[in-house]
């Protein structure tokens, strides 16, 4: 498969991608990673005209803390996030999750940026960006916002981010040490979107929740941020009454469409179940 | 539409070339520099038969524009026997324990064998299955290709290979 033609820039600024971006209008698309726009463009769903790569600009790549937050710039890759230190024991939600998406080559090219500023409600990072509760640093032509990842999301393929801005970087407020987390996704196979996965993060004290987030993948047109069942287990110890009636809160809120990977009803179930796996996960690694 | 200069190094050699911008990575090493050794396969991403590797990292090369690769150090099977003809250590190991059928995954599962034993020089079973799964084998015979990996490990570690229980 050939895609169509296109003409090839590569910025070393952000300003340059911006401007190049403005300027080339609607048929031009940033391209990161590429493994969701290249296989699109393979299948002529997506011609864009131009392609901005990115991948030559260094101020969008990298980890850091900066106080009590984690920076990741936008070109980081998952398999840069998988072997960072300083994930591993500040947020290792994001480990988990990392090593749920796709396959390891795919991971070497694939960036959290492309992951979570593409819109698709297959992709693992938003419902996990929701669940920490994260921000995304948006540059565009005049000048630079910060969203939360909870009001990022419209509809497939559908997101705040506007003509000509780009995701520079993602922050992470750095969640209570010894928070308990968990990614558990459903899927097919290895390289599979998810039938249904469900994120937590929740801080246990004295063997009561006294904290709780919980983010949903690939359930709804957006990923889902579960705001009431993460309410209904917090100051509970998980008991099975509770931990039911908040699965039940969670499938409320899914609205999946049926397709290869399930009727909705089932996919809404199973959504519920990976929601209780991962409570539990999570409680257990809470310390 | 205008053709892009790109230049890298591919087993060692430099090449250079004007490429289409939608040229794919794949079709550049196949077609204008007549390594075969890649294959395509399901062309999609998943089955990871075009694997080559790339600055260090194993990428599939139908997944990657030719302009990407710019700059960038490559290597393919072909570049992974030593000039003289022997073979490498994981060639060896794939020969010895019967790691292919019909072959055709061969080459992208050899590269990404490559890579995973450059990051993990003794992985375990499970890790070795892991760090293939990016790779399909249709006549399914993983197990020997499992085998092979951790035969090419042993010999690398200089320990003697100790074939597991079946």
């Amino acid at each position: 498969m050939i895609p169509g033609s296109f003409a090839y820039h590569r910025p070393t600024s952000v300003n340059d991608a911006i401007r190049l971006l403005v300027d080339l209008g609607e048929e031009a698309r940033p391209l990161a990673g590429g493994h969701s726009l290249i296989p699109m463009m393979k299948l002529r769903l997506a011609t864009p005209e131009h392609l901005v790569d990115l991948a030559g600009i260094a101020d969008l790549k990298g980890i850091r803390t900066e106080g009590g937050e984690i920076v990741i710039g936008a070109m980081t890759t998952q398999h840069e996030i998988v072997g960072s230190n300083v994930l591993a024991e500040k947020t290792p939600i994001l480990r988990e999750a990392s090593l749920l998406i796709a396959d390891p080559q795919v991971r070497y090219m694939g960036t959290l940026g492309g992951n979570v500023a593409n819109g698709d409600p297959g992709n693992d990072m938003p419902a996990v960006m929701m669940c920490l509760g994260a921000s995304y640093q948006l540059v565009g032509n005049s000048g630079e916002r910060t969203i939360p990842a909870r009001e990022f999301y419209q509809g497939v393929y559908l997101t705040a981010l506007k003509p000509g801005e780009i995701l520079a970087n993602v922050r992470i407020s750095v969640p209570a040490a010894g928070h308990g987390f968990a990614y558990e996704k459903l899927k097919r196979k290895i390289g599979d979107y998810a039938t249904a996965a469900a994120a937590v993060v929740l801080v246990m004290s004295g063997g009561t929740v006294a904290a709780c987030s919980i983010g949903l993948t690939n359930v709804a047109d957006t990923p889902l941020w579960a705001e009431e069942a993460a309410r209904i287990v917090t100051g509970s110890t998980l008991d099975a009454a509770t931990v039911k009636r908040a699965t039940a809160a969670a499938e409320a809120i899914t609205s999946p469409a049926s397709d290869g990977r399930g009727p909705a009803h089932y996919r809404t179930k199973m959504a519920g179940v990976m929601l209780a796996r991962a409570l539990a996960s999570a409680k257990a690694r809470a310390r | 539409m205008a053709k892009s200069h790109v230049s890298m190094t591919v087993n060692g050699k430099p090449a250079e070339a004007l490429v289409e911008p939608r040229t794919l990575l794949i079709h550049f090493l196949r077609e204008q520099l007549n390594l075969t050794g890649p294959h395509i396969g399901c062309d999609t991403s998943h089955c990871g038969a075009c694997t080559v590797d790339l600055d260090g990292r194993s990428v599939k090369s139908c997944t990657m524009f030719a302009v990407q690769a710019n700059g960038a150090d490559i290597r393919t099977i072909e570049g992974m026997a030593a000039a003289d003809g022997t073979l490498h250590v994981l060639q060896d190991a794939f020969r010895e324990m019967h790691g292919l059928q019909c072959g055709f995954c061969t080459p992208g599962m050899i590269m990404r064998a490559h890579r995973l034993l450059e990051e993990n020089r003794n992985p375990s079973e499970e890790e070795i299955r892991f760090g293939i799964s990016g790779n399909l084998c249709r006549c399914t015979g993983y197990q020997n290709i499992v085998k092979a990996i951790q035969y090419a490990a042993a010999k690398m570690n200089g320990v003697p290979f100790k074939e597991a229980a079946e």
